[in-house]
């Protein structure tokens, strides 16, 4: 691939001392007069993993966009390879050897992987597009790097999330690249899908190709990187090796303060009460002989792998695809939830996964998305919400020009804050939340954390899905594992990752836990992994 | 770990059936339907006569549906066909003033002229960044406006050699729906093979992607913009020698604009671009040409024809729209890969690797 891998084999801090890939120094970046980026620079060696870390707004976009050529340097200089460069186009910066894989998916979900690994490049054969060298210089590639679950001409929307990721890269190979960007590459992943990542970036790094990682998952920065560059508000706070760092310095440097709690503690006075809601034997098409129950002033989170039904447990119980057996109950009374109208009315909220698709009219204002609910739903109440909107939106310290600011220009964080705040205003009892933290900073993390528990000493009951394990323990009084469309498990506080892990992956022996699974785990024991664990993890069982 | 994973994902995986392959078996259905209904009325639906009638149905709006399908790839439409259509046979007719020698001038310029209201659509959708619904609209209003004020009614005359092209035929087969068949058969080769073609369904399928891709988004579109004014312009030519004049009213008569949309619709293309066929679009223009057909020959009353019209166009974008929001299968009740009987644990990894397909 590159020339330079003379550190091939040696030690990891060997890779560091070689010829620099990549050199940025003083970058500076200024929208309308707002400076964004104030002369940082970072060193890229080939075959180095370098993560670059900060809260949304820190600049790190930015800063790859200009790398990459989305925008255009103020001041400083970038030399790749040891010449100096500034690129105009994402095209010419991946030809020049520097290819970006952005957090959003830059695929057509209806054509071919070679068709989009090849898209603007089709390789040509008297002048026609050469279909098959096409399909076989994709294959070589999944076939370097290990992956043969992905078909060369299978329609890009066949794949799950995380193989789409993988084309992303692949696209970034197809052209040589000696630099490679990623931004977020696991904000989408499940914990399961994440590992196959990994091992991606690490056979990449061996190669010498150097890598620039964008997380806001700290750990995966730990596991991963060699080096970390952490901006603030813009500027650089440290550039070095991982090794120097652990988890609370790192969070430390990125908000300028430390985070002795990086989940609050359950707020002084909070009382679980009475039971909010009720499910028993519920199920529908999705889901199936779910028993919970969420009382008021409790947190209970639901962990599980992608797919297994934790998102439709949800929905079914906003009357998304409402259930079809058992009894769900509200303060008591039995209800069929038919529809979101009716769960809004009853006083349900439910904060979606994809905050972009399904939370947020993007190219509508932050007042107009915060009283979304409220005007549609609770009309009359819509004059007091507006007098109370500007305290609602400061107290979760939304930052935007205004209320009058479309939705879509602010940083991921601030959008799922103006999610947050269209359901405070229609006072809800019962809040489901799916995946809440994903894809914002730490900062905006915490926020919900802090809200979560504030609801929780009014008496809210809540229920959070979450893909990342730390999270489900740092905040829930209960843990619901799904598996395959049940509750698989259901666990005290504090349980361990490994316990959640394998409920979740259905190979939960019976242990402290009280096991909820009905038929699977029971009845038939002696085969634990006969049943859908194998399909669903990665272990396959001997013999199958 | 993703060997295991992944296999027992792709196992899972369903194949979705490849939309012209619907198109093929719904146009199958409706002929045997029409075979039966004819038949019951004592005529025969595979007669030499049938089939030509049928076939000769087919070309017109055939050569206007191929270049609207490379269009509404692109995400853009064309309203302005039925008025190319009606200019295209006004030109041919008026040039080649019953003289044989005249057709390869004629011709010619029937071409040109198109190809140049083609480039003007292309060129107001992509650097005016007019919508396509509205500029084509605006340049057909346009063509309109001329004929209405320089043609009272037909004129000019086609010589009897040009007439033939519509007139003969191989057996049962009109040399007038050969030539649309190659004409649809090079228009699915260039989408296939070449990287304009290529790229047609990029910019239609999402055109930020494109750009970033380094795809120059314009040239797609505006080709696609000509190459349906062009054959719009064939069918003019092909009315023109049908009729042995020019007709300033036959393309607004023919209602070509809303049917080849809606043929293209049928025949599987998203409406929205970036996926479809032109296999499709040629198949939705036979299942309208066998509909018609079999009504005519049952003297079915005009309005109940388009009736029958309406529901077939509604109805086929219904099941398409269902198909493609059925994303998630269910894994519990009925429908559901696996019995409900706890226990009975060999069914459960496919549902599981189905989910697993829905989520992504």
């Amino acid at each position: 691939m590159t020339a330079e891998q003379p550190q091939a084999g040696a030690g990891r801090s060997a890779v560091l001392d070689g010829e620099p890939v990549l050199v940025a120094t003083g970058l500076e970046k200024s929208f309308f007069g707002v400076t964004v980026l104030r002369g940082v620079g970072l060193t890229l060696h080939p075959g180095e993993v370098h993560g670059l870390v900060g809260e949304n707004g820190a600049g790190k976009s930015t800063f790859m966009k200009i790398l990459a050529g989305v925008y255009e340097r103020d001041a400083g200089s970038v030399a790749l390879g040891g010449d100096e460069v500034a690129f105009s186009h994402p095209v010419e910066a991946a030809r020049a050897g520097l290819a970006t894989v952005f957090q959003e998916f830059n695929l057509l979900p209806e054509r071919t992987v070679a068709q989009n690994v090849f898209l603007g490049r089709e390789p040509r054969r008297h002048g026609l597009v050469d279909r098959k060298a096409m399909l076989a210089e994709t294959r070589a590639l999944l076939a370097d790097l290990g992956i043969d679950s992905i078909e060369a001409d299978a329609p890009v929307r066949t794949l799950t999330v995380a193989e789409q990721q993988i084309v992303e890269i692949v696209k970034a190979l197809s052209v040589d690249a000696r630099v490679i960007q990623m931004d977020e590459p696991t904000a989408a992943l499940a914990d399961h899908e994440v590992e196959l990542l990994y091992t991606i970036v690490r056979r990449l790094s061996e190669r010498g190709v150097a890598i620039l990682y964008v997380s806001h998952r700290l750990k995966e920065i730990f596991d991963l990187c060699d080096t970390i560059t952490v901006l603030k508000d813009g500027a650089l706070v440290s550039s070095g090796p991982a090794a120097e760092l652990d988890t609370d310095e790192l969070v430390r440097r990125m908000v300028g303060r430390p985070i002795s709690a990086y989940f609050p503690a359950a707020e002084e006075g909070t009382a679980v009460g009475e039971p909010r809601l009720e499910l028993r034997g519920a199920g529908n098409a999705y889901v199936d002989d779910i028993d919970l129950e969420l009382r008021a002033g409790e947190i209970v989170g639901v962990a599980g792998l992608q797919g297994s039904g934790r998102t439709e447990l949800v929905e079914a119980l906003f009357g998304i695809d409402q259930f079809t057996r058992g009894e769900l109950r509200l303060d008591g009374r039995p209800v069929r939830m038919t529809s979101a109208r009716q769960a809004v009315k009853a006083g349900v909220a439910l904060i979606t996964e994809d905050r972009k698709a399904q939370g947020l009219a993007l190219n509508q204002s932050v007042g107009d998305n915060a009283l979304l609910v409220i005007r549609s739903v609770f009309a009359r109440r819509t004059t007091a919400a507006r007098r109370e909107l500007p305290g609602v939106l400061s107290s979760l310290e939304v930052s935007s020009r205004g209320v009058d600011q479309e939705v879509q220009y602010l940083s991921g964080g601030n959008q799922q804050k103006v999610v947050l705040a269209k359901w405070l205003a229609t006072k809800p009892r019962v809040v489901l939340l799916d995946e809440p933290t994903r894809g914002i900073d730490v900062g905006a993390k915490v926020a919900v954390y802090t809200l979560m528990r504030r609801l929780a000493k009014e008496g809210v009951a809540i229920l959070m899905i979450s893909s990342e394990l730390p999270e489900v323990i740092g905040m829930s009084d209960r843990i619901v594992v799904m598996h395959d469309g049940r509750a698989s498990a259901e666990l005290p506080a504090r349980s361990d990752e490994a316990t959640i892990l394998s409920a979740a992956t259905g190979t939960l022996k019976v242990g402290g836990a009280k096991v909820v699974g009905t038929a699977d785990d029971a009845d038939d024991a002696s085969s634990p992994a006969s049943g859908s664990a194998a399909a669903d993890d990665a272990e396959q069982e001997p013999g199958r | 770990m993703s060997a295991a994973t992944a296999t027992s994902a792709r196992r899972g995986r369903r194949r979705r059936l490849d939309a012209s392959l619907i198109v093929g078996i719904a146009l199958v259905g409706v002929i045997i339907i029409g075979a039966i209904l004819v038949a019951s009325v004592g005529r025969n639906f595979f007669s030499a006569g049938n089939i030509r009638d049928i076939l000769t149905g087919m070309s017109v709006l055939g050569f206007v549906a191929i270049g609207q399908t490379l269009v509404i790839l692109c995400a853009s439409l064309d309203l302005s066909v039925p008025y190319v259509v009606s200019l295209s046979s006004l030109i041919a007719a008026d040039m080649m003033a019953g003289d044989p020698a005249n057709i390869p001038v004629a011709v010619l310029a029937v071409l040109v002229v198109a190809a140049l209201i083609g480039l003007a659509n292309g060129l107001i959708v992509t650097k005016l960044k007019v919508n396509g619904f509205i500029a084509t609209l605006g340049t057909g209003l346009i063509i309109k406006g001329y004929l209405d004020t320089n043609y009272k009614g037909t004129s000019g005359e086609v010589p009897w050699e040009f007439q033939l092209i519509g007139a003969t035929g191989i057996g049962p087969v009109p040399v007038s729906t050969l030539i649309m068949l190659a004409v649809a058969l090079a228009g699915a080769f260039f989408l296939a093979r070449t990287r304009t073609g290529n790229h047609m369904f990029a910019v239609g399928g999402d055109e930020q992607v494109a750009r970033l891709s380094g795809i120059r988004t314009a040239r797609p579109v505006i080709v696609a913009h000509m190459l349906c004014s062009i054959t719009a312009a064939f069918a003019g030519l092909l009315l023109a020698s049908r009729l042995g004049v020019g007709s300033p009213t036959v393309g607004t008569q023919g209602g070509y604009d809303l049917l080849s949309i809606a043929a293209v619709v049928l025949g599987g293309t998203l409406l929205m671009g970036g996926r479809g066929s032109i296999w499709g679009t040629i198949g939705g223009v036979a299942i309208f040409a066998v509909v018609d057909n079999v009504m005519s020959v049952m003297q079915v009353n005009p309005f109940l024809k388009d009736v029958v019209r309406g529901i077939v166009i509604v109805a086929a974008v219904a099941v398409y729209t269902s198909r493609s929001l059925d994303r998630r299968r269910p894994r519990f009740g009925s429908g559901a890969a696996e019995p409900e009987r706890p226990g009975d644990q060999d069914a459960a990894p496919p549902a599981v690797a189905h989910e697993k397909e829905a989520s992504a």
